[in-house]
């Protein structure tokens, strides 16, 4: 099976983008077929060729801006259309073939094809909300999308879209102005179809046999992370495969207990998920990366890539969830807490993948606090979730475990050990809120000083038994 | 009338739907090039060897020049010709650009750009500002001390006296538009660049310097940034000198645009500030005396660093009268970015440190901070306050021949006490009107009721506390390089009536080109839409001031109206003459000209204007009036006028984590008579989460080594769209200027920022309410800090 053909004789054809090294290197070139604005469009793609370069620079498509190259600023946001509905996505970390078999709408086709106004550009205007105008077509097309959805939630439809001039008053006025206005006919895309790749396998079966044979190759889901490697470390990604086809890893399935995500799943879909169940591991997502970010990433990339402060392996540990990975024709489950062995070290063998992770649906003191310098599109500087069971005024049970606070997410087994059996008073929490001590030595860096880290941590112990003891603890829910 | 009118930006449409085109978006040639720097990877030190073999190799090079290979100068400084565009053997600073990459792509640029292999004898860097002391680097030969009466004796004489320090961080503009600049070589060795940037005749001035050519072979071309805020006005100069270089070099346009990590690697930010001070007051809170020493990291160049610590000199008073003080300000040279113009430009970090005394001086006597504020505002100025009579004589125009329609209350006629009161610096404060705007928005705020319900909410709380903040800010409108104070402005009208406007100020999103599109609409009686903005182009308005120091509409629409009035009177004079009346009665209005009892369009009038050879151009230019200024002995009138405003903030805290929320703002803000309400609002409101941001989430972490760890949007936090108050109301004081500025407007773009000190402040109230002590909070107040300030309440 081969995965997009060699170019070795590929003859560059767009003089915007002069592919002069491509006969330098093994380059592999992939069929992608999408919708543009309304337009079908065949392209022959490398691997990590970036939407937002590739309409800038092939398709002169320039409304579409670079702020930040990483996700983070929002201004290369477009609307994308599959499946599962229409979803804003940052351009800057999206591979052209990811888009096989969607459809695409940037700024140029948000307005109508004889150039009236979308209600949210002309309340935009009417409103004030551009200055500089540089973020402008980002927020268009969160705004858009938001819109299309029939959301109110304006803070976290545009918590991934900055804006350095205007303070975001007039924007968010806008879209509550535009808010009742009908979509725009143009706005409701249809996908188009499109041939299985095989660079996309489409099933489980199909994507472990190739991986286990090409165990050096590199796994793409939401390419949250990936597209960093590309964009910011300037890596070059000689074999790829794309997981966002794949049925298995897209599936979510609910039995009376648990809950099954396939590693594909996209926060966006876990936190709908989630929010009856768990509303405060919801919440805590509500709050991970933006909604550009969610609408990408996947809960199997943020398990998989062992990083020590990603947000969901704390909640998966305290909730005690399970953890499954396939190599070839093998599978195998293990608690999501065994897959961290170190930094940078997971319990993966070469060739297999995280293929999804299962949670129960009952924890009902399961609670997640997501501590950074800022609330919306920010990386923890500590994440610490909490599932303790209290019987008969003591405790009967503990999970702890954070994020931020080493090179693994783990849990705090001598703060665990100090609470069961303790009654469950201030008294036993001021004791033992000390133990953190002996469970994390946290570093310092940009985000946290170690100490703050620790602190934090003993605090938030604090802060669980004041909120389960019913009194405020949320600067989020105060009201002026 | 086009004033006074609440017009949206003039590129609002072409914003949201995508058409408004960047440097980025400029359609290229064939065979241009794209660059990128290569840059250090140390703090301080030198080069012994620099091995480039692997970058000329790399896939898409071009060319690879270092400073040997530029032919003429190696400078890209806006001050005293200390800033090679590429290093000359010294490693100043970790992210200095060391040599040029010339690619067919960008990407190619970037990626060869990361292969060199450089050797380094690395030196001990000075990095903070006490490395800095204790090395005595600085810029100038010791400090700058400005005095005022004997403090000393005031100090020493004084019933009460508070005393401490305020460190307060830098802030990374992160204008969304990354820099970026575009050369394109023209025949005869000529150069035509589009750049993002503040100050046109400096990058065409640079890149002259760069060439070896006069500044008439080279035009700089601006049409609009994607945000400026001082960070673009004299950090472009190192992109488009080099792609001039380039270009000249290879003789293919060239263009150049950082990625985001190295645009905040590479260039310079606000000035990071440490303040002491020694205040003396009375029982009532009345200042007495107070001594102020302002350190500052200057970075490794002078840039704008001196008028920069000048301006947070000029205000460490803000609203306040100090019966004596002394000001001392120590300017230091660090192997860090160089620090440049941010908006305010020193001003609020002088601004910061005031606040804290009035605020540690309330904690000390347990008084409300608005009442100590209040006891020592200058003395208003005469006739003022909201009940005052508007003047029932006709308002003063800004010519003879236009009566400004607008009620004044205001004359330069106004009586001032005889004992006027004085800055510091020795300037009469006629024109403050801070007591009034502080009574009406005490009342539209409903302060005190709030206050006490505030300190009822907290009393019934374990976790969260509450805390609310009142403070002012009175800013200095006008370059304290006094020749800086001039613009130039010209004016094509045509025949069909359509006018084409262009003059020396940059638009960056503050729409500047739209306030003054509409007076040149009013100065003609016609409307906006028949006036074109075009570009800022050195190559039609030479000599131009950066678009800085808020004064873009106080120059640049006073330059146009006088271009404009010099064409009109052309044109009422030659209708009064072939109508046998008098100039005096040619009335241009609502898109007719009226001569005596005849009426035309003022597309009539203009054909008519031609048929009779009547120039229909004309250039225009103003210089602000009465400044002078001695910056070395701190005396004089630096300003034009003081801008003004209040704002008070709510905030809430979490005493177990420190994170923290704007619950509330309120804002009143002083525009002079507004050219654009909805305009001059948003620079209120985008200022104000500017100024909180910069104060609260935004922190630039050094490591140990000089590498500027928080270099992306990842890692660096402005605020975002949760972060602005739950409610926020601002309004504008909207009262005509005293001082004759366009319209009797006021300058408006960087006061507001000042108003984010109210969540700093209102963030140390909220720490108060955790103990007896003085929280003696410090910026930015980031979780993490004001989790500190609720233990030091608390000890």
């Amino acid at each position: 099976m081969g995965f997009g053909k060699e170019a070795g004789v590929y003859v560059a054809s767009t003089p915007e983008h002069p592919r002069t090294d491509l006969v330098r290197r093994r380059v592999y070139i992939m069929d992608v077929t999408f919708l543009l604005n309304g337009e079908t469009v065949q392209v022959e793609a490398e691997p990590t060729r970036t939407l937002l370069d590739w309409l800038r620079e092939d398709r002169a498509l320039c409304g579409t801006k670079e702020g930040c190259n990483e996700g983070d600023c929002g201004a290369c946001t477009v609307m994308v259309t599959d499946e599962g509905g229409a979803k804003a996505l940052n351009a800057c970390i999206l591979f052209l073939p990811q888009l096989h078999g969607k459809a695409v709408r940037t700024v140029e086709g948000i307005s109508g094809p004889d150039g009236a106004l979308h209600p949210v550009q002309q309340a935009m205007i009417d409103h004030h909300g551009s200055q500089c105008g540089f973020c402008t077509p980002g927020f268009i097309a969160s705004m858009a999308t938001g819109h299309l959805q029939g959301r109110s939630d304006h803070d976290d439809v545009l918590a991934g879209n900055l804006c350095r001039c205007t303070g975001y008053a007039p924007i968010v006025r806008a879209a509550e102005a535009a808010a009742d206005a009908p979509v725009p006919t143009w706005m409701n895309d249809k996908v188009p179809e499109a041939n299985a790749q095989s660079y996309a396998p489409e099933t489980l079966e199909e994507l472990a046999q190739w991986y286990a044979a090409n165990p050096d190759a590199t796994l793409i889901a939401g390419a949250t992370d990936v597209g960093l490697w590309v964009t910011k470390q300037l890596r070059d990604l000689p074999q790829v495969a794309f997981l966002n086809r794949c049925k298995e890893l897209r599936a979510i399935t609910q039995t009376d207990d648990t809950i099954h995500f396939g590693a594909a799943v996209t926060m966006t879909e876990v936190l709908a998920a989630i929010g009856d169940d768990h509303p405060s591991y919801a919440e805590m997502i509500r709050r991970y990366g933006s909604e550009q970010v969610r609408n990408a990433a996947t809960i199997g990339g943020n398990i998989a890539n062992g990083s020590p402060i990603g947000d969901n392996p704390p909640a998966l540990i305290a909730i005690g969830a399970t953890l499954h990975l396939r190599h070839g024709t093998q599978t195998r489950d293990m608690p999501v807490e065994d897959f961290f062995v170190a930094y940078g070290k997971q319990d993966r063998a070469s060739g297999e993948l995280v293929t999804g992770v299962t949670i129960p649906r009952s924890a009902p003191n399961l609670r997640c606090y997501k501590i950074s310098k800022r609330f919306d599109q920010d990386i923890s500087a500590v994440c610490g979730c909490f599932n303790i069971t209290v019987t008969d005024g003591s405790v009967a049970e503990a999970h702890i475990a954070f994020g931020g606070m080493a090179g693994t997410p783990h849990r705090a087994h001598q703060v665990e050990a100090a609470l069961v059996g303790q009654p469950w008073t201030a008294e036993t929490i001021a004791k033992t809120a000390a133990q953190f001590s002996k469970d994390y030595t946290p570093m310092s860096d940009m985000r946290a000083s170690a100490a703050y880290r620790l602190e934090v941590a003993q605090n938030l112990l604090h802060r669980y038994f004041a909120e389960m003891t019913g009194q405020a603890t949320s600067v989020l829910e105060v009201t002026p | 009338m086009s004033v006074a009118k609440a017009l949206p930006h003039d590129a609002a449409a072409l914003h949201v739907t995508g058409a408004a085109r960047y440097i980025d978006d400029i359609p290229t040639p064939t065979g241009t090039l794209h660059l990128a720097f290569g840059t250090a990877e140390i703090a301080c030190g030198t080069i012994n060897a620099i091995n480039l073999a692997k970058v000329k190799s790399a896939p898409g090079v071009v060319a690879v020049l270092t400073a040997d290979d530029l032919p003429f100068a190696n400078d890209v400084s806006p001050s005293i010709h200390d800033e090679p565009l590429l290093a000359t053997g010294t490693v100043h600073y970790l992210g200095q650009p060391l040599f040029l990459v010339v690619a067919k792509t960008h990407l190619a640029a970037r990626k060869a750009a990361r292969l060199a292999s450089v050797d380094y004898a690395e030196d001990t860097p000075i990095l903070t500002i006490d490395d800095a002391i204790a090395a005595d680097s600085r810029f100038e030969d010791g400090p700058r001390i400005w005095t005022k009466g004997d403090v000393d004796q005031a100090l020493s004489e004084a019933t009460h006296r508070v005393q401490g320090t305020i460190e307060m961080g830098g802030q990374e503009h992160f204008y969304l538009e990354g820099q970026a600049a575009l050369a394109l070589p023209q025949e005869g060795g000529d150069m035509v660049v589009h750049s993002s940037t503040q100050h046109p005749t400096e990058i065409q001035h640079k890149v002259a310097e760069a060439l070896g050519a006069p500044m008439h072979a080279v035009r700089c071309e601006v049409r609009r940034m994607g945000g400026g805020f001082g960070g673009k006005e004299s950090q472009g100069n190192a992109l488009a000198v080099s792609c001039a270089v380039a270009a000249r070099a290879t003789g293919r346009p060239c263009k150049m645009r950082y990625d985001r990590d190295d645009d905040m690697m590479i260039t310079g930010k606000r000035h990071d500030f440490r303040i002491s001070y020694d205040a003396g007051f009375d029982g009532e809170g009345c200042l007495t005396g107070v001594d102020f020493t302002q350190m500052t990291r200057c970075g490794w160049a002078l840039d704008l660093s001196l008028p920069v610590a000048d301006r947070a000199m000029l205000h460490a008073d803000n609203a306040y009268h100090l019966p004596t003080a002394r000001i001392t300000s120590h300017r230091f040279k660090t192997n860090t970015q160089s620090a440049t113009a941010f908006r305010g430009f020193g001003g609020p970090q002088g601004v910061l440190g005031i606040e804290r005394v009035m605020d540690h001086i309330a904690a000390e006597l347990g008084l409300d901070p608005v009442l100590i504020r209040q006891r020592n505002y200058y003395d208003a100025m005469e006739g003022g306050g909201l009940s005052a009579p508007r003047a029932a004589r006709p308002p003063e125009g800004i010519s003879e021949h236009e009566k400004v329609g607008r009620g004044t209350r205001y004359t330069r006629q106004y009586s001032p006490k005889a004992d006027v009161q004085t800055t510091p610096y020795h300037m009469q404060v006629k024109d403050f009107i801070l007591h009034e705007m502080t009574e009406a928005l005490l009342a539209s705020s409903d302060y005190h009721a709030r206050r006490i319900a505030i300190a009822d909410w907290n009393a019934g709380q374990s976790v969260l506390k509450k805390g609310i903040a009142f403070s002012p800010v009175k800013f200095g409108i006008s370059f304290t390089l006094t020749h800086l104070n001039q613009a130039g402005a010209l004016v094509h009208v045509y025949q069909d009536g359509s006018v084409h406007m262009n003059h020396g100020g940059t638009e960056m999103g503050q729409g500047l080109f739209q306030k003054v599109a509409q007076v040149a609409a009013h100065r003609f009686g016609i409307e906006v839409g028949a006036v074109k903005i075009t570009a800022t182009d050195t190559g039609k308005v030479p000599n131009t001031s950066a678009t800085a120091a808020s004064s873009g509409t106080d120059l640049n629409g006073m330059a146009v109206a006088n271009a404009c009035d010099i064409i009109r009177e052309r044109i009422a004079e030659c209708l009064a003459e072939l109508h046998q009346t008098r100039t005096e009665n040619v009335r241009f209005e609502d898109g007719q000209v009226f001569v005596g009892d005849a009426q035309m369009t003022f597309a009539e009038a203009v054909q008519t204007a031609y048929l009779n050879r009547v120039s229909l151009s004309a250039t225009g230019f103003y210089k602000t009036p009465d400044l002078a200024w001695d910056r070395i002995k701190g005396e004089g009138t630096p300003f034009f006028y003081f801008a003004q405003g209040a704002a008070v903030t709510e905030v809430v805290i979490d005493t177990l984590t420190g994170e923290n929320r704007i619950l509330r703002t309120d804002i009143l803000h002083d525009a002079g008579a507004s050219l654009n309400p909805s305009l001059d609002i948003g620079q209120v409101e985008g200022g104000y989460v500017q100024g909180a941001g910069w104060l609260t989430t935004e922190e630039l972490v050094w490591d140990d080594k000089g590498r500027l760890r928080t270099h992306a949007p990842a890692t660096y936090k402005i605020p975002a769209c949760s972060d602005r108050p739950d409610i926020f109301n601002v309004t504008l004081w909207d009262q005509p200027n005293p001082a004759q500025t366009i319209y009797r407007s006021k300058a408006v773009g960087e006061p507001p920022f000042m108003l984010g000190t109210s969540a700093f402040l209102a963030l140390s109230d909220a720490v108060a309410a955790c103990g007896p002590a003085y929280p003696d909070l410090q910026a930015p107040a980031t979780a993490e800090e004001v989790l500190r300030a609720v233990k030091r309440a608390r000890a």
